[in-house]
């Protein structure tokens, strides 16, 4: 059986969730080999171990930490040349995909983007043009890449041998031209990370600048907060929380939008969500149209009284 | 400074995107247009550009078909100098790859000092092709810009990503891609729009580029699309309106009988 490299994400050490769902997937295709580009791999061992790593390559990233992008590439071209592997797998955060797109091009093979499903072959699916066409596809030269969103899949439980295997990876001149010269940590909300919550509530134009219905309601259910363009660009909330074709696309099992007429920018981000309400005072508003139950209203009315009813029934 | 924007000419997003019988991507039965976040690139390579206030030019370079010179044509009514548009039927079908190759011999033929591009086409919305043009030039990639900095030879950028805000730099010739947080794009002034008719637009074909039609196309491509199937569009469920309070206590049964709660 092939191996199947996942390059690991993590922040200093703590993996993120879709890194877990790429093991899951890996598993389908082949034996998962874990691939960590860090400088200690120790709080994130046991978890990749629990998640089906049958092998996790060790990169030290001293030379690699103040590079954008072009050092990780090499690392995993030269972890492709080593293993001959049946795929390598990497989320699809903007750098994820800019790892991708070198790596394609240094290992002569074909790269697949933005993949909701990879299944035996490998074969994938990709939601597009909002999510109005499914694409099924596959690559044909080469060792496969493919970047896969969060929520492709369920992350499995499934202990692996875990096998540490250092990997000494030679860092060209070359691909230590993008300096990080400063990097500031994004702040925890103390809610799930947008595009992985299998709930979100956005906010827009509607909420007058005032999140905190949005907010309330949001943390009622657990979820994570989005916003639409017109927010952002108001400067209501930060970019990080757009949710959009310029922003995020999320695919949660609830998605609510409050005040959001829904332009083709913001379905682009959240139509393919499993379950879609919206609360809008205008009933002709476009969001209307996507969803599977609506409120005709103002949100500054109706989400702190659902809240309210939400946080009854929870006792 | 001689700046090269990239643009990409897409169909419409509020027209009916569809595929062809071969699986590629209907670029010329609907109408399209300037790539809406090519147009930040090319807002970035004029303010760049005015910075400088010195002979600077900005050269707007696409790879499509016949149609995508509309997109060349908004680019020098914005205020670019010159296009160049690669055109060349057998391109018609590439990949990703293949589309960065034919982009990068071309860059290669033009002056440049500075490459600049969009965060990601509003069709296919990869976000790679910087990235691999950065890879074939051989030059930094500064890229996903939500602001930046022109200092002598080196760009300065913030880019805010996932987990983390971050300052890049990178020393000329190299890519340069922005978002939409970089800078309202200004509108095509009327004197603009009067102006562009007059500027110098290259058309190039592959073999201007020395690449080989075994490399391009759909043919050439090293992945393929299996099949593409239109997902029935979403039906309207129920919708209230609230009075007195109705509109949450449907919306919260409505979240109960869906066990959300």
């Amino acid at each position: 059986m092939s191996e199947i490299l996942v390059l690991v994400d993590h922040v200093d050490g703590a993996v993120r969730k879709p890194t877990y769902e790429l093991l899951t997937i890996a598993r389908r295709l082949g034996e998962p080999s874990a691939v960590f580009i860090g400088s200690d791999v120790s709080s994130a061992a046991d978890n990749l171990k629990a998640y089906g790593a049958e092998k996790i390559y060790v990169v030290d990233d001293a030379e690699i930490k103040d590079y954008l992008v072009a050092p990780k590439a090499e690392v995993l071209a030269q972890l492709v040349e080593k293993t001959q592997p049946g795929a390598v797998l990497i989320t699809s955060s903007a750098e994820g995909k800019e790892i991708a797109a070198r790596l394609a091009v240094k290992t002569e093979s074909g790269v697949i983007t933005d993949a909701v499903d990879v299944q035996a072959g490998p074969v994938t699916t990709q939601s597009v043009f909002a999510g109005n066409y499914t694409v099924q596809a596959k690559v044909t030269k080469g060792t496969p890449i493919i970047t896969v969103k969060p929520n492709a899949a369920t992350p499995e439980q499934t202990d692996g041998a875990g096998t540490q295997e250092e990997f000494a990876a030679t860092i060209s001149e070359a691909a230590k031209t993008a300096k990080i010269t400063a990097s500031e940590p994004r702040k925890a909300t103390g809610r799930p990370e947008l595009t992985e919550a299998a709930i979100v509530v956005s906010g827009g134009r509607g909420t007058g600048g005032n999140f905190e219905p949005v907010e309330k309601f949001a943390d009622a259910l657990g979820a994570a907060v989005g916003a639409s363009r017109a927010a952002v660009d108001s400067g209501w909330m930060p970019h990080s929380f757009q949710v959009g074709q310029t922003g995020k696309t999320v695919s949660p099992q609830l998605y609510v939008a409050n005040g959001i007429s829904g332009a083709i920018q913001h379905r682009a981000g959240m139509q393919t969500s499993k379950t879609i309400i919206a609360v809008n005072k205008d009933e002709e508003a476009p969001i209307f149209e996507l969803v599977d139950f609506g409120v005709v209203g103002d949100l500054h009315a109706v989400l702190p009284a659902a809240t309210e009813e939400v946080n009854q029934r929870k006792g | 400074m001689n700046i090269v924007v990239c643009v990409k000419y897409v169909p419409d997003a509020t027209a009916d995107r569809h595929f062809e019988a071969d699986n590629t991507v209907d670029r010329v039965g609907v109408d399209g247009l300037l790539s809406e976040l090519d147009e930040y690139a090319v807002e970035q390579s004029l303010q760049i550009k005015e910075k400088l206030g010195d002979d600077s030019e900005v050269t707007v370079l696409t790879v499509g078909p016949e149609q995508a010179t509309d997109a060349v044509r908004k680019a020098l009514q914005m205020g670019a100098d010159k296009g160049v548009h690669v055109v060349d039927d057998t391109i018609a079908g590439s990949d990703y790859l293949a589309t960065s190759l034919v982009l990068a011999e071309a860059i290669k033929k033009i002056d440049h000092d500075l490459v600049v591009c969009g965060m990601a086409s509003t069709d296919a919305s990869g976000g790679v092709v910087p990235a691999m043009l950065a890879e074939r030039l051989g030059v930094p990639q500064v890229t996903m810009a939500s602001e930046v900095e022109l200092d002598g030879q080196s760009v300065k950028i913030r880019r805010d990503g996932d987990t983390a805000t971050e300052t890049i730099e990178g020393t000329l010739p190299l890519v340069l891609s922005v978002t939409d947080q970089s800078g309202e794009a200004r509108y095509p002034s009327f004197k603009g729009i009067m102006a562009a008719k007059k500027k110098p637009v290259e058309t190039w074909s592959l073999a201007d580029l020395g690449v080989d039609a075994g490399q391009v196309g759909l043919s050439a491509a090293w992945t393929a699309v299996e099949s593409t199937e239109a997902r029935p569009p979403r039906t309207q469920g129920e919708v209230v309106t609230d009075e007195d309070g109705s509109g949450a206590k449907a919306l919260v049964e409505f979240l109960a009988s869906k066990k959300f709660i």
